[in-house]
């Protein structure tokens, strides 16, 4: 196979990326207005179920027992989809899927597949596979669309082309569809989509699709949408191929009573969103002849390993919790660098690739807890952040590189010297002395040195005060007296 | 292909060893556990009669779907109508669809006899429905009585459903209890007509699915 058209695993890390998109205001701009849209309505919605609560517990159990029995899971929906007529292939990593997806396409001589927007196709590189293949793949979602002819990246996952303004859209479509005349009304581009794809839908004969849900007892498969081009996608060509993700699965069909509640008041903010498309395996005079689902593993079984891991793979993928973080908020999706952005992308990306590559996504997050309360399916993000974290940490230690690191020999030496009492002393005297290179006049710092710049790049601060709280303690037992903070103390009395 | 089914076993192996599985399943324990789950959610309706047809009217009208309400001996009278104020002749059917539905003046085409390019051609799709959701204002449509292929409704600009009062449930819950015999048939749900907030977050009516849906509740 050849290499995806662009790897969205740079070796860049999260501050470096960061750092350029913070640069880049009109996205932020964009960024900011779209995620509190989307949580306004959101949080109203959610707001009127006075069972929401119960919808994230059922949520949240079903998605860990179809987890904890995901093999048998698997092989069920397997039998039943088979039985239902379609076809299931089993794809250890993204190349076996790639090798898999290009023989189907190849099998029927299509040049040209349409698309419904798909994570799991992002993940292995598939467009850009195809095309190294001379396969043309249309991306069929508005938002997708404009991504792919901007040659762009998604920086969302329910909302992908967030990060652009109808302005910017106008000109991507009127330079790729030959429309220079076409205004800047959302309703003017929609129609523009509309037009282009139409005479799509109804000529090529192989879509590819991903899917939101699995259900094991009968071999349906679940797609949940807003525009209607995934129904297209579903009904009109002759042959259907569905990746998919093997956590996907649920028990049971009524399980997305749940599901089909939690999902589009979290992701939309909608009670219910436009299109939702359930069918089992292929039908007489209905939709595709031929369907396949090719159920994608990736680096995913090995997550199942530790409990707090595994409650990763719960994910529904709703985006809520980019759309309610603070990091989120200030970078936009590009800045994870990964297909999967916001935190939980900042869990799921190092996961999937064995912890080599993301290794800086644990790190992209203040801990702030928000995104575990608006999880849907109680995913604790927090939680798994920090066993993250350690893994990093352990991984590090194991390597010279590591070992030696800025970071480790800093971490040992405050451990060193935080174990002792005269050893803190020795060194806030130190630090008292050292300071005074770079305290500015207002008494702040404001720059660090070298590997310690990190910490000052976006914020000032404190120096150390003359004297510390340990020799202010240590004068005011000694003397018997109250020298100096009295105010302070006063207060505390009160 | 002898990669693939390899690639199965390798892939259901490494799940096994994540999960600490042992090799025999214990399907009654699995059952247990599943029968277990929390399911506190709100699975029965609280509203009836006119006040539950009344919230499904609101939720419609707030996805901005036209609704009407009739008497079952005037539904061709109401389909007349609703077609005719919108200047639409050439309406595509489930092959299936009720005679008595159908008013004169109009050309009616059976969905079977056409293949997506014609249906292109129509102007709009007149259908039944499996059952309907007030708190979600939600249409289900199966390939089953009166509904037709799951094409009918999608390509055709304009889309014309008639719900009877007795489909429509308050929950989503009660509306997966109803499905669960034809789980395995063809099924949409649809709530509104096609939308997109695509761009600048902004909700635009139709862009693939059809542009405009008026429901027609029968009492
Ligand atoms: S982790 Fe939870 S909130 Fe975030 S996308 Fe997944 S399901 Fe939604």
């Amino acid at each position: 196979m050849s290499a995806p058209e662009h790897s969205h695993f740079s070796s860049r890390n999260f501050p470096e990326a960061a750092k350029e998109l913070l640069a880049d205001s009109q996205l932020r701009k964009n960024v900011r207005h779209a995620t509190d849209v989307i949580q306004a309505k959101r949080n109203r919605v959610v707001a009127e179920l006075p069972d929401w609560e119960a919808l994230r517990d059922a949520g949240s159990g079903i998605r860990a027992h179809a987890l904890a029995h995901l093999d048998h899971y698997l092989a069920e929906f397997e039998q039943n989809c088979t039985r239902a007529g379609g076809q299931v292939h089993w794809a250890r990593d993204a190349a076996e899927a790639n090798r898999i997806i290009l023989g189907l396409i190849q099998r029927h001589e299509a040049k040209e597949v349409i698309k419904i927007k798909t994570m799991t196709s992002e993940e292995i590189g598939l467009n850009g596979n195809l095309e190294a293949h001379g396969i043309r793949a249309h991306e069929t979602d508005l938002a997708e669309l404009i991504v792919q002819l901007g040659h762009d990246k998604p920086s969302h996952f329910v909302v992908p082309a967030l990060h652009k303004n109808r302005q910017q859209v106008r000109a991507i479509f009127q330079r790729e569809m030959h429309l220079p005349e076409l205004g800047d009304k959302p309703e003017d581009l929609c129609a523009a989509a509309r037009t282009y794809l139409r005479e799509k839908y109804l000529r090529i004969k192989v879509a590819v699709s991903g899917a939101n849900f699995l259900v094991a007892e009968n071999g349906a498969v679940c797609i949940v949408e807003s525009e209607g081009n995934g129904r297209m996608c579903l009904t009109l060509p002759d042959v259907l191929i569905s990746l998919v993700g093997i956590e996907k699965v649920i028990p049971r069909f009524r399980d997305l009573e749940v599901l089909l509640q939690t999902l589009p008041r979290s992701a939309t903010g909608e009670r219910m969103n436009p299109y939702n498309s359930i069918w089992t395996g292929v039908h007489a005079g209905d939709g595709p002849k031929e369907f396949h689902v090719v159920l994608l593993d990736n680096g995913r079984s090995p997550i199942l390993a530790e409990a707090e891991a595994r409650q990763t793979l719960k994910c529904i993928r709703c985006a809520a919790c980019l759309n309610v973080c603070p990091v989120y908020h200030q970078t936009g999706g590009h800045a994870y660098e990964s297909v999967y952005a916001g935190p939980i992308g900042a869990i799921l990306t190092p996961q999937l690739h064995s912890m080599e590559e993301g290794r800086s996504l644990p790190y992209a997050s203040s801990l702030c807890g928000a995104c575990y309360e608006v999880c849907p399916v109680k995913i604790n993000i927090p939680e798994v952040l920090i066993h993250l974290r350690g893994k990093v940490v352990e991984q590090d230690q194991k390597t010279l590189g590591g070992k030696l690191g800025f970071w480790n020999i800093g971490m040992q030496a405050a451990a060193f010297v935080f174990e002792s009492a005269n050893r803190l002393s020795m060194a806030q005297h130190l630090g008292q002395m050292g300071q005074k290179v770079v305290v500015s006049k207002n008494g702040f710092i404001e720059r660090l040195p070298l590997m310690l710049s990190g910490w000052t790049q976006t914020r000032d601060l404190k120096a150390l005060p003359a004297q510390s709280f340990r020799d202010w303690w240590a004068q005011r037992e000694s003397s018997g007296s109250r020298p100096t903070n009295t105010a302070k103390e006063g207060r505390r009395g009160e | 292909m002898a990669s693939e089914s390899e690639a199965r076993g390798a892939i259901l192996s490494s799940i096994r060893s994540a999960l600490r599985a042992p090799a025999e399943h214990d399907d009654g324990a699995r059952q247990a556990e599943y029968e277990g789950l929390p399911r506190g959610y709100k699975r029965a309706a609280t509203l009836q009669g006119e006040a539950l047809l009344a919230l499904f009217t609101h939720r419609l009208i707030e996805y901005d779907a036209g609704v009407a309400r009739v008497p079952r001996a005037q539904i061709a009278d109401a389909v007349a109508r609703l077609l005719g104020k919108r200047g639409l002749k050439r309406i595509a059917i489930a092959d299936d669809l009720p005679a008595e539905w159908l008013p004169c003046g109009f050309q009616f085409e059976k969905a079977s006899a056409f293949g997506a390019q014609q249906l292109d051609e129509l102007e709009g799709a007149l259908t039944g429905c499996a059952v309907a959701i007030a708190e979600t204002g939600t249409i289900v449509l199966q390939n089953a009585a009166a509904q037709g292929p799951r094409s009918l409704s999608l390509v055709p600009d304009y889309h014309l459903c008639v719900v009877f009062a007795a489909q429509v449930v308050e929950t989503v819950p009660e509306c997966f209890a109803r499905l669960d015999a034809t789980a395995a048939l063809p099924t949409t749900f649809i709530s509104g007509p096609s939308a997109t907030a695509d761009i600048e977050m902004t909700r635009i009516k139709g862009v693939h699915g059809p542009r405009f849906l008026d429901v027609l509740m029968v009492e």
